[in-house]
């Protein structure tokens, strides 16, 4: 299992205890969770990701095969093209996009040229719904939640930029979902962090209706308990359980061929 | 090659569970898939080792009357399809008595015939706000009849929101000072909102205590509402999302709570909480907490800074 959600460092808007490299190390092998991909959790916040990114390489280096570092690249900040390229060279599976923290809204065409460029460079594109629920956001965090109008305009972008899309709940995963083609809908990976089990059974229900093979493996830590999506899939009905969700490498390696094509 | 999708089994490790906050749907609640939600409870529920569902039905969950303003018709069908479930399943599930607090005589009403049926406690939603005096009567009448209320919360209400007239820990906290005899459980500290907030509202309010559910599963919650009320306070229980129920449980193993105590949280406390005999099943267990007046408070406690958690947080 590959857990594609994770983060280190602190989050501005509450207490979030040890969100530290080496914490996350002994969560990982006390879950049984082989490898992470790891962004830098403050970035989000900062106007200026680059120093989070360097932070980041540093911080996960003493942790290679264990971690995979997904750095935060800021579409409208001069020269991310650069961010980008040394995102490649580093190792990244993928980069972190949060257009809403950014202000870039739906269509805004510097989020569809990164999202074009990561396709060149083999890259996967993670955008982030949420951080925190609704109810209990601080008065000065007022980003919102992702639109799923920013996830269909960039999963129509171009014909092989991998997106994976995290912290989504069911209405939004299928709202974008039926609204993409199916070659769309190929490219669109989700994480299970956020969506919910029994009674109401969305995952089962998203299981059913789009697929098992639609999602991958997150859990948000340091910000959410890393119990919860291996708690869900455990509550699946019994011609459920055990279904194979997407590979996490697989996606990485897709987007790299695409990129040959 | 694909991702495995589901981790090894650990169906039947938690077999001691009591979920002090679940509930149920019925035909007349506007959901076709009502019985397919129950039965998704049911399924849940076993195979985490949930022994009892303590449940109430909310009316008509907003199909004929609002889900946290139901009115009296509405809240006496909503108990009645509670009544039935209580007999069809009778070792699986408890139930709550839900009231509407703005029409007090059926309200007290409603809390007598229900508990002559076996009701072992009072659900009390967002009708109205906690420290209303028209709570008195029913809190009056929780107290004397060993009924715990089970009262919907919003963890920090900065302003009011649609849909509700919510109350969080400090309006709870003022009920309960006016009722030191009745226990007050604040719902679903992961339900929404800011729960540090609830945990200073209430930490000297001994009659409060806290149930675990809520769809919020941010990491420090629970170490910080351990260090905060400690574990004869603390209730488990799911609410509408199990999976971070059984999430919680796993956090709580983890997170240095000793086994002891983590019997306290899973069941022990509602044993002590609930009135005489309302589990029958768990009586006479070995680690069956020794009997104690809830009212006059949990055992002492020593708040634990969140630091010195933190080489065993979740």
């Amino acid at each position: 299992m590959i857990d594609v959600n994770t983060l280190v460092g602190p989050y501005p808007f509450r207490y979030t205890p040890h969100p530290d490299p080496q914490i996350l190390a002994g969560v990982l092998e006390r879950e049984g969770t082989r490898e992470a991909w790891v962004g830098h959790l403050p970035s989000a916040f900062w106007r200026d990701p680059s120093p989070g990114n360097t932070e980041l390489y540093t911080m996960l280096l003493p942790f290679a095969g264990l971690f995979r570092p997904v750095p935060a690249v800021r579409p409208d900040w001069p020269r991310w093209e650069h961010a980008l390229d040394a995102a490649v060279t580093a190792g990244a599976p993928a980069v972190r996009l949060y257009p809403q923290q950014w202000t870039l809204g739906p269509g805004d065409q510097r989020l569809a040229a990164i999202t074009e460029a990561c396709g060149d460079r083999g890259l996967v594109v993670m955008l982030t719904v949420r951080f925190e629920d609704l109810r209990q956001r601080g008065p000065l965090d007022v980003a919102g939640d992702l639109p799923a109008a920013t996830v269909r305009h960039l999963a129509r972008v171009n014909g092989r930029t991998r997106i994976i899309v995290t912290a989504a709940g069911r209405d939004m995963i299928e709202e974008v979902h039926w609204g993409l083609t199916p070659d769309e809908q190929s490219r669109l990976y989700w994480d299970i962090s956020w969506i919910w089990g029994p009674p109401e059974d969305h995952l089962a229900k998203l299981y059913r209706s789009i697929g098992a093979g639609r999602f991958v493996f997150g859990t948000q830590w340091p910000l959410r308990l890393v119990q919860t999506p291996r708690a869900n899939l455990e509550l699946l009905p019994d011609d459920l359980a055990g279904m194979p969700l997407a590979n996490p490498d697989d996606i990485a390696r897709d987007a790299m061929d695409a990129t040959r094509r | 090659m694909a991702d495995a999708g589901a981790p090894p089994s650990r169906e039947g490790e938690a077999s001691r569970l009591i979920d002090v906050h679940a509930h149920f749907w019925h035909r007349d609640a506007g959901r076709s898939d009502w019985a397919a939600l129950n039965d998704a409870r049911f399924r849940a529920g076993d195979r985490m080792g949930i022994a009892v569902h303590v449940a109430s039905v909310l009316g008509s969950y907003g199909f004929t009357s609002p889900t946290y303003f139901p009115s009296p018709r509405d809240v006496a069908l909503g108990n009645d399809a509670m009544l039935a479930l209580c007999d069809a399943e009778p070792e699986r599930v408890r139930m709550y008595v839900t009231v509407n607090p703005n029409h007090t005589a059926h309200a007290l009403a409603e809390v007598e015939r229900c508990a002559a049926r076996g009701a072992i406690g009072i659900k009390l939603l967002a009708s109205r706000r906690a420290d209303d005096p028209l709570l008195d009567p029913i809190a009056d009448l929780a107290a004397e009849r060993g009924l715990p209320i089970l009262h919907h919360a919003w963890q920090h209400r900065r302003h009011d929101w649609p849909s509700q007239e919510a109350s969080d820990g400090l309006d709870l906290a003022r009920l309960a000072a006016r009722h030191p005899a009745a226990t007050i459980i604040l719902a679903h500290i992961g339900g929404g909102g800011d729960w540090a907030h609830t945990h200073a509202a209430i930490a000297d309010v001994p009659n409060v205590v806290v149930d675990l559910s809520g769809s919020g599963v941010d990491r420090g919650m629970l170490d910080a509402t351990l260090g905060a009320i400690g574990p004869e306070r603390m209730l488990w229980a799911c609410d509408v999302t199990m999976e971070t129920g059984l999430a919680k449980l796993r956090a709580l193993e983890v997170i240095g709570l000793e086994p002891e105590r983590l019997e306290l949280v899973k069941w022990g406390n509602a044993m002590r909480i609930f009135p005489d005999g309302a589990f029958p099943e768990f009586a006479g267990s070995a680690t069956e907490p020794a009997p104690r007046n809830p009212r006059q408070g949990p055992a002492a406690h020593t708040p634990q800074s969140v630091t010195a958690r933190r080489r065993n947080s979740a």
